[in-house]
């Protein structure tokens, strides 16, 4: 090894630590170079972008660059692209949308990008809901509070029982935990579940039944079909907010979640709501 | 006469812990200050025990102190695998979310874990590697012992606290929430009085040398504890709500705490990961290749262009941010001036090889050190090229980036301080020899599968969630949601936690070997006594 050393001439520079020494051999030159030449692009770069704090400013740069300009720029390019066809969206009657194939392909579009944006954390990327957790699934034609898609627009500008809208839609399930004994609720809850005629205890049907038509017929009907004016769902079908089962049943009527929705009216403008209306009116359930 | 200051001073720390436990206003800072209690009260106990007893004689000045780095060796590889275990862990709760463990309410979350992970390898694994072996690389590049007795013991033991206190404090809820400084206030106070002990005994030992000049490593690991010490202040300025409560509130606000964070979090990478590992580099790559160091003119050029451009490369953490466009062009300015001074290191590392290359045949340790100088020359060339604003806007907030810290983290930092460890077993116990050569060639495999496995999962996953997430249709609209880049995303994030389990496997293959070379491997002859400090040369 120390052979190879006397070969190439490369002296050492004298100093030993610990057993270690070192060679005094030149700073390779392609190193150098690219180093020297990191520095002059570096300087160059700072001259054309901005970048040195002054006392009130930092120098712009030659080249007037501004990454807040130019997302503007680039927003405003993309607004005056759809301005034309947006401000159609917001013309046309809501139910005359599905006449117009070239709108509507735009405001499902639209309504798709809105969709993923902003309503997909709660309903799903795919719209489909998150099962047994009160987040309704868009895709069946079972709906809370109408599927026609000036409903929709209604429940989506306004939003489902938030303080923030007068206008939200409103209704709230009563919590029976103090109101039934637990053999009560048991009793509704079998009768429940004997709607979709899901498996039940045929001797506690009966009771069951009494009980809810004096106690929840009022918003649910007294077939248990449910009413779209005040958002109370369907019991006869197989088709659950909060889950299907016995516990899920008896623990809604024991402590009756209800759902909350943002009102979007104040976030999104009119051609958003409109665009996400048809969307979600398109995806299979629409009326 | 010194214990009776010691008893006094830890019967007082005890009783304070006692007050501050009672009155606590949350379950970390009372579970921390039992910890501190216990710590005191057993150190109260020991130090009245050796009260009045004749002194050790076995303190012989004229030796290295060499007990405080084997506890350092020993804590770094059992703190490493603790870190890779989890890390593994939390790679796979990402892959499979029902990993988080609900029932643990909230203890076995993602959110607790993953800052046990990144505190467990950065500070834990790769802090004890720094500190015990620059404890034994300026013990023998200084020809002194170190400086301050007992000090470096303190150090030691402090550190550890520190580690504790910070792990418990993550899963108790516990963080003031900045990246890579996540615990609060007094335990950022104790690391400061451990850090500012671990500067005086590094250079106590430095001003004490028998040597006329510093070795290079020295210089290395000196700006390492220096700049770590202020970077570590500054970030953690704070003003506690409670001196009995652990949660305490930011001086700094807005983008000027975003900026303060990064200038930390980046010089976390610079000088905690990489001029303190670079010390190790000098050390160790000439000493297993038995060679002179390439070139003298190159480290320190490189040395002083690296610790003066890597300082100002922060603000390429918050491109497209509240940062002023100015400070961001700086930040990415200075990270591609940075990249010549970085390779520098690398440079040095392999052309040191030269005349030597067939080791590589040879020997598995030598093999494992040039492949961390190979990842760092990656990651340093990777790190500029991402700082680069137009290619940031692709890979910011994506896997990428996980990708690049890891090829760094696993593969420089990693993989140099198990050559290190191979390295010190055999002369810290005393021994021939490691124990199985073989085993360590096991190990540099399958590390180095898990590297690329790794690496090359998070590159693919980084840039495609990237391209979705920027994806829009002929008006202008986004074409997928979050939730479908994430759905995408889950192969890889499986081939990821493959990786992860065989870096893990790998670090256990080398626990393994260290405790048979420590404890089986034939005892060198005692005539070379290692530990008596050599005469400087000229």
């Amino acid at each position: 090894m120390a052979k190879k050393d006397q070969e190439k001439n490369v002296p050492t520079t004298g100093h030993q630590w610990d057993g270690i020494e070192e060679l005094d051999n030149p700073m390779p030159r392609w190193w150098l170079w690219t180093f020297y030449a990191c520095i002059v692009w570096g300087i160059g770069y700072t001259i054309a972008y901005p970048a040195w704090p002054l006392i009130k400013e930092a120098t712009p740069g030659l080249l007037g660059y501004s990454t807040r300009a130019n997302v503007a720029a680039e927003l405003e390019q993309a607004e005056a692209a759809n301005a034309a066809i947006n401000a159609k969206l917001v013309e046309t009657e809501l139910t005359q949308i599905a006449q117009d194939p070239e709108l509507l392909t735009y405001a499902t579009r639209k309504g798709d990008a809105v969709f993923k944006t902003w309503c997909a954390q709660c309903h799903g990327s795919g719209a489909a809901g998150v099962k047994a957790n009160g987040y309704p699934n868009l895709l069946d034609d079972d709906w809370l509070w109408g599927g026609d898609i000036e409903n929709i627009h209604l429940t989506i500008s306004h939003g489902i029982r938030n303080e923030e809208d007068p206008d939200a839609r409103f209704s709230a399930m009563s919590a029976f935990v103090d109101i039934f004994t637990q053999d009560e609720v048991a009793q509704v809850a079998n009768y429940v579940q004997s709607l979709s005629g899901a498996p039940n205890d045929p001797t506690l049907v009966d009771a069951g039944g009494l009980l809810f038509a004096d106690n929840c017929a009022s918003c649910h009907g007294e077939t248990g079909m449910g009413d779209r004016e005040q958002g109370a769902p369907n019991l006869t079908d197989a088709i659950w907010l909060y889950g299907g089962t016995y516990d899920d049943i008896a623990y809604q009527i024991n402590y009756a979640r209800n759902g909350v929705m943002p009102a979007w009216q104040n976030r999104l403008d009119e051609a958003s709501i409109r665009a996400v209306a048809a969307y979600v009116h398109s995806l299979g359930g629409g009326e | 006469m010194g214990n009776y200051v010691k008893v006094v001073a830890f019967a007082l720390v005890t009783l304070l812990a006692m007050i501050a436990a009672n009155f606590a206003r949350d379950i970390a800072y009372q579970v921390h200050a039992l910890i501190v209690m216990i710590v005191a009260f057993a150190m109260f106990v020991i130090t009245l025990r050796q009260t009045d007893e004749p002194l050790n004689a076995a303190a012989d000045q004229n030796e290295y102190l060499d007990g405080v780095v084997r506890y350092g060796v020993i804590a770094t590889v059992f703190w490493g695998i603790a870190g890779f275990a989890i890390g593994t862990f939390i790679a796979f709760q990402l892959a499979f979310p029902s990993l988080n463990l609900n029932f643990l309410d909230g203890i076995g979350n993602f959110g607790r874990l993953r800052p046990l992970h990144t505190s467990a390898v950065i500070f834990a694994f790769g802090g004890n590697a720094l500190i015990s072996t620059s404890f034994y690389v300026v013990q023998r590049t200084s020809a002194a012992r170190l400086w301050g007795g007992n000090l470096a013991w303190w150090v030691f033991w402090g550190y550890q606290l520190v580690i504790v206190l910070a792990a418990t404090g993550y899963l108790l809820g516990s963080t003031q929430a900045k990246e890579y400084a996540e615990p609060e206030w007094y335990t950022d106070l104790l690391l400061t009085v451990v850090w500012l002990a671990y500067l005086a005994v590094f250079l106590g030992t430095i001003i004490k040398r028998k040597q006329p000049h510093i070795y290079v490593a020295n210089w290395f690991y000196l700006s390492f504890i220096v700049t770590v010490a202020m970077l570590h202040v500054f970030n953690n300025l704070s003003i506690p709500v409670s001196i009995f409560g652990s949660k305490s509130v930011q001086v700094f606000a807005g983008v000027q705490d975003a900026m303060t964070q990064w200038w930390y979090g980046h010089n976390a990478v610079g000088f905690f990961l990489t001029a303190g590992f670079l010390g190790m580099m000098y050390y160790f790559i000439p000493k297993q290749a038995e060679r002179p160091v390439y070139s003298y003119k190159l480290s320190i050029i490189h040395f002083w262009a690296l610790i003066f451009i890597y300082i100002w490369a922060g603000p390429h953490h918050l491109h497209y941010t509240a940062l002023p466009d100015w400070a961001s062009t700086l930040g990415m300015v200075f990270s591609i001036v940075l990249w010549m001074p970085s390779w520098g290191g690398m440079i040095n590392g392999l052309m040191t090889l030269s005349g030597a290359w067939d080791k590589l045949r040879t020997d598995p340790v030598m093999r494992m050190l040039v492949i961390s100088v190979g990842f760092y020359g990656m990651s340093t060339f990777e790190g500029p090229m991402m700082s680069i604003r137009a290619v940031n806007s692709l890979s910011h907030y994506t896997d990428w980036t996980i990708g690049h810290v890891h090829s760094g983290a696993l593969g420089w930092n990693g993989m140099i301080t198990f050559g290190a460890l191979y390295f010190l077993v055999p002369r810290l116990w005393n021994r021939k020899g490691l124990y199985s050569l073989t085993a360590v060639s096991w190990h540099f495999w399958l590390a180095t599968i898990g590297i690329v496995l790794y690496a090359a999962a998070m590159w693919v996953t980084g840039i495609m969630e990237g391209l979705m997430w920027r994806e829009v249709d002929a008006n202008g609209f986004l074409v997928n949601s979050f939730a479908d880049t994430v759905a995408a995303k889950f192969p890889m994030y499986v081939v990821r936690g493959l990786g992860g389990i065989l870096y893990v496997a790998g670090a256990l293959i080398m626990a393994w070997n260290l405790w048979m070379t420590a404890t089986r491997s034939p005892e060198k002859q005692a005539a070379s006594a290692p530990s008596a400090i050599a005469q400087p040369a000229e």
